[in-house]
């Protein structure tokens, strides 16, 4: 007991307004605690997933994309690593003197890297140089100090090996777009990545892409990464081997240089496609590098197209080489037996129309050999006049013209196979007669792709067999399993009879052998070749026949040469389209002739590939299990 | 010298624990609030708070020690002295987040606006206690003539919250003097009849506070970050809390201020809701142990100096908290005692010397 302790005594006037003030205490304390149990207790689980959320983040670890090879094993494209330079101004970052150093060290143009710095918006930055050599990344990371905001970053990069050699088959990869975006997202991908644009890239995107994996990091308030909680590996996409011999396509490819046209390689007995090469062409690697705006302008805008594939894009009036289905249609219908002569005498009238013969005196009394050999076109008016228009339509489609042959890739054109239907259809005018010779050989209405003319070339070579063009042999796991194997596909049987193939591969080895063969510049040493030429006709020339070769350049000829090798048993059918070549024989036969020699030299000494692949690979990723055998 | 046996016996010993216990939570709350990512914990500002809390253990004993009625006689020159730093602040104070609050004295940085709140404390204690009840409000010329330069200084650093704190004090010192309620009526009518013409004086950072405020949410990663960030800390203590040094919002700093003036968010992340109602209630025990000193005071000066560090005590409690979960706009009031920062644990710990002062000396007139 405290003796000394007065009864505490309030002095009265404070007393009511003391009450007050403990009263307004008491209320501030429930209302604070009432407002914590509200964001503690009721509200409590949903502040802890935005804390998680706030801590967790997830980041994708991208998937490698699968590799791709040639039927020899040969790879064509894989992906390394590659660095770029970026660029993130921070809040330390001291003007353009980083840039400038940048500049000076790597002996770039300062002024480029300023220009492209002046884009980097806020913490995201921009990459300043793409895909820097090693010496570079060395240097930047040594003068690190010096170049704040400056910093290497990795990724993988597709390569592709062969440049634009392969460009319009294999295809390149671009950044998906938001329709593409939309339909993938459940299959895991994010904007920003990615994605087959165009060609095998494109259409072999499931198998090679695989499924890119992802971690949950802990990071700060800065989103700098903490720690790792846990991960996903990443599946890397599976390899891809092609039915693609790259010594062929490269014969195909160094002879088309410089040249706007094409070469279709395939295999008779299969329709694998063993080259296929458009020119000119681009290069992918740029796409992989990331165009610049000026790059991409020149591509869409070049007069010369490199990005359009002409080997099935376009279609083009065959020419003569039409000449080989008139021919078997007519023997087929029996409106012309082979040994029925006909005379040509340089031009043929049609009501009161004159068409010519490219021999100005014509080739005087010819047959069915002489007509293909030396391709006399006054001949053939007179056979598609007997056959009508409906009777060469319905032959020419058994071959798979008129149609897309199906092959996997993309924008494929389907040609144009006129009859009296389609004309009613399209002009809503009756077929003239005077249009049916034209057919005939080739020109007026008449458009096959190159891809088409050598499936059919193929055809005949083969007994009469249409294959649906393929390219990828066989898809295969990175631990070696075969996902998938691909073969021929029989899009289409052409009877035939026994004689009527006989009197035109006849005909066809005559046009390469023979002295009067108008591809008689495809003949090989190495190896037998049957073909026909074809010269097609851009601009219809009244009056006079005038030399293309002094014609202005667009509405020159376009040269044809469609062939098959070797002739006593066939095995590959080319087709060859140089734009605006001018004459078949002069211009496309020799190419085909190269063509066909690659592939005969190439043949059996696969051995040899094998190894060169291995050493390949070492190199490029040092002892690391084999991806395909 | 010889002491007063009853000071030692009447000496408010729960409110001098109960303040000191407080004050040693807030050292162990800095140190888990300055612990980032890093696995070590740094002791840097927990170490310098024990230090200020050393300071301000002395200038409490200085302010229990003098009688406060002899303190009385001192209330005007020490009036003059703050409103002389306060101007001083303006002159060469350091400018930091826009405003400049601070005096730099070679050691530390002064921050004569804490300082100012007790003086004002003083000066309406002194001014206010020789009227009697009810009187009305031309009475208050000569106190609001004393509140007007504080007021005015304090508003021009600018720190509106502190603004704001100084007149809910003076406000709570002038209704515990007995202003008629009448007046009290016209007062507030007046000052809320002011408040639009009021903001059209506030900086435009200020009046974003206080749209964001409205809708906090309108803005997450600007001004209504700060808000939003504390809910989540505070939400996601949930019942038990995340446990001490174990809170993620601010260990992965995505709380603001969080070892001033965000700091009850850190303790709420890790200690959850229950550790929350003992802080409150520990909180709200002080207070009334503050009201009851107030109760027990002989005079009159005695009972508007109890007052008036009571209110501030309560108001700076209340709007902390109230900032912190959202209730109130961000206006950049420490949570007393807790909080780091030097003046203020020093100036609070002068108030409750204040408070023990007026307590020890009930029975001595």
């Amino acid at each position: 007991m405290l003796p000394l302790r007065t009864s505490s005594r309030t002095l009265p006037e404070f007393r009511g307004r003391i009450r007050f003030f403990t009263l307004l205490v008491l209320l501030a304390l429930a209302l604070l605690t009432y407002r914590l149990w509200m964001l503690q207790i009721l509200q409590g689980h949903r502040y802890a997933v935005l804390s998680e959320s706030n801590r967790i983040r997830l980041e994708r670890i991208p998937a490698v994309r699968g590799l791709v090879f040639d039927r020899h094993q040969r790879l064509l494209i894989h992906s390394r690593p590659s660095f770029d330079l970026r660029y993130a101004p921070g809040e330390d970052a001291n003007g353009l003197t980083p840039l400038r150093r940048l500049g000076h060290l790597l002996e770039a143009d300062t002024e480029e890297l300023v220009e492209t710095a002046r884009h980097a918006n806020g913490s995201k930055g921009v990459t300043l140089l793409r895909d820097v050599n090693w010496p570079a990344v060395v240097a930047v990371e040594t003068h690190q100090l010096d170049l704040p905001g400056i910093h290497v970053s990795v990724k993988a990069r597709r390569s592709y090996l062969t440049d634009d050699m392969t460009a319009h088959l294999l295809g390149y990869l671009g950044e998906i777009s938001t329709e593409q975006l939309r339909g993938l997202r459940r299959k895991g991908y994010r904007s920003g990545d990615e994605i087959g644009q165009a060609g095998l890239e494109k259409l072999w995107e499931p198998h090679l892409s695989g499924r890119s994996g992802g971690e949950r990091v802990e990071v700060d308030a800065t989103g700098q990464k903490v720690r790792v909680i846990d991960r996903l590996k990443a599946t890397p996409g599976h390899n891809v081997v092609l039915t693609l011999d790259m010594d062929v396509q490269q014969a195909a490819y160094d002879a088309l240089k410089g040249r706007e046209g094409a070469v279709v390689v395939l295999d008779v007995d299969s329709g694998a496609v063993l080259a296929l090469v458009s020119t000119p062409a681009f290069n992918p690697n740029a796409f992989a590098r990331g165009l610049t705006a000026r790059e991409w302008r020149e591509l869409t805008q070049d007069g010369e197209t490199p990005l359009h594939n002409r080997t099935l894009q376009g279609h083009f009036p065959p020419g003569s080489t039409f000449k080989i289905v008139t021919a078997l249609a007519a023997l087929q219908e029996g409106v012309i037996s082979p040994d029925q002569r006909l005379f040509c005498g340089g031009s043929y009238k049609v009501g009161n129309r004159v068409l010519r013969d490219w021999k100005k005196h014509g080739h005087g009394q010819v047959d069915m050999h002489k007509a293909l050999v030396e391709s006399c076109d006054v001949y053939f008016y007179q056979v598609a006049q007997r056959l009508g228009v409906d009777k060469m339509a319905k032959w020419a489609r058994r071959f798979g013209l008129g149609s897309p042959t199906g092959i996997a890739l993309d924008g494929e054109s389907a040609g144009l196979v006129p009859d009296r239907a389609w004309k009613r259809r399209r002009f809503g005018t009756p077929w003239y007669p005077g249009e049916t010779p034209l057919v005939g050989i080739g020109q007026g209405f008449i458009g096959t792709t190159p891809l088409q003319m050598a499936s059919m070339v193929a055809a005949v070579a083969n007994g009469g067999t249409v294959y649906r063009p393929w390219f990828v042999q066989r898809v295969v796991s990175p631990e070696g399993v075969v996902m998938e194997e691909y073969g021929p596909v029989r899009a289409a049987t052409v009877k035939l009879k026994k004689g009527t193939l006989e009197v035109v591969r006849r005909a066809l080895f005559d046009v390469v052998h023979g002295r009067r063969g108008t591809a008689r510049r495809a003949r090989s040493d190495l190896v037998s070749i049957a073909g026909k030429t074809g010269t097609a006709q851009v601009a219809e020339m009244r009056g006079e026949a005038v030399k293309s070769k002094d014609l202005p350049y667009e509405i020159r000829d376009h040269a044809w040469f469609v062939a098959y090798a070797p002739t006593d048993k066939p095995e590959i059918a080319v087709a060859t389209l140089v734009e605006h070549g001018g004459g078949g024989g002069a211009t496309a036969a020799p190419i085909a002739r190269k063509v066909v020699e690659a592939w005969f030299l190439s043949g059996d000494d696969e051995s040899d590939d094998v190894e060169m692949t291995d050493a390949q690979l070492t190199r490029l990723f040092g002892e690391r299990p084999r991806h395909a055998n | 010298m010889q002491i007063d046996r009853r000071l030692v016996v009447s000496f408010d010993w729960p409110l001098f624990v109960l303040s000191i216990t407080l004050a040693l939570l807030g050292i162990v709350t800095i140190y888990s609030a300055t612990c980032s990512v890093d696995e070590e914990c740094s002791r840097y500002l927990a170490t310098k708070q024990s230090y200020w809390l050393i300071i301000g253990f002395f200038w409490m004993v200085v302010a229990f020690s003098v009688d406060y009625q002899r303190l009385n006689r001192w209330v005007y020159p020490i009036y003059g002295a703050v409103v002389i730093l306060l101007g001083l602040v303006l002159l060469v104070g350091i400018t930091s987040g826009g405003s400049q609050r601070w005096l730099d004295l070679r050691f530390f940085a002064l921050q004569p606006s804490e300082l100012a709140k007790i003086v004002l404390v003083l000066v309406l204690a002194k001014s206010l206690c020789y009227y009697e009840p009810g009187y009305s409000l031309t009475a208050l010329g000569v106190p609001l003539m004393l509140c007007a330069p504080v007021l005015l200084l304090v508003l021009l650093q600018p720190d509106l919250g502190t603004a704001v704190l100084i007149f809910l004090i003076a406000m709570a010192v002038v209704v515990m003097s007995g202003l008629r309620v009448r007046s009290l009526v016209y007062f507030t009518v007046a000052a809320i009849a002011a408040l639009p013409v009021g903001w059209q004086f506030l900086k435009p950072y200020q009046q974003t506070r206080i749209w964001t405020f409205m809708n906090p949410e309108s803005d997450p990663l600007g001004a209504g970050y700060h808000v939003v960030q504390s809910k989540i800390a505070i939400g996601s203590g949930r019942l038990w809390g995340t446990g001490y040094l174990q809170g993620s919002q601010n260990r992965l700093e995505f709380l603001p201020e969080q070892h001033t003036d965000f700091i009850f968010a850190v303790f709420a992340e890790e200690w959850g809701f229950s550790g929350c109602v003992v802080l409150l209630t520990a909180y709200t025990l002080l207070i009334l142990l503050a009201l009851r000193v107030v109760r027990r005071a002989q005079d009159r000066f005695g009972v508007l100096l109890a007052a008036g560090v009571s209110a501030m005590l309560f108001w700076q409690f209340t709007i902390n908290i109230g900032m912190v979960t959202g209730l109130l706009p961000v206006v950049g009031i420490p949570l007393p005692l807790i909080s780091y920062g030097g003046s203020s644990l020093v100036t609070t710990m002068l108030a409750l010397g204040l408070l023990i002062n007026v307590s020890m000396r009930r029975n001595t007139r």
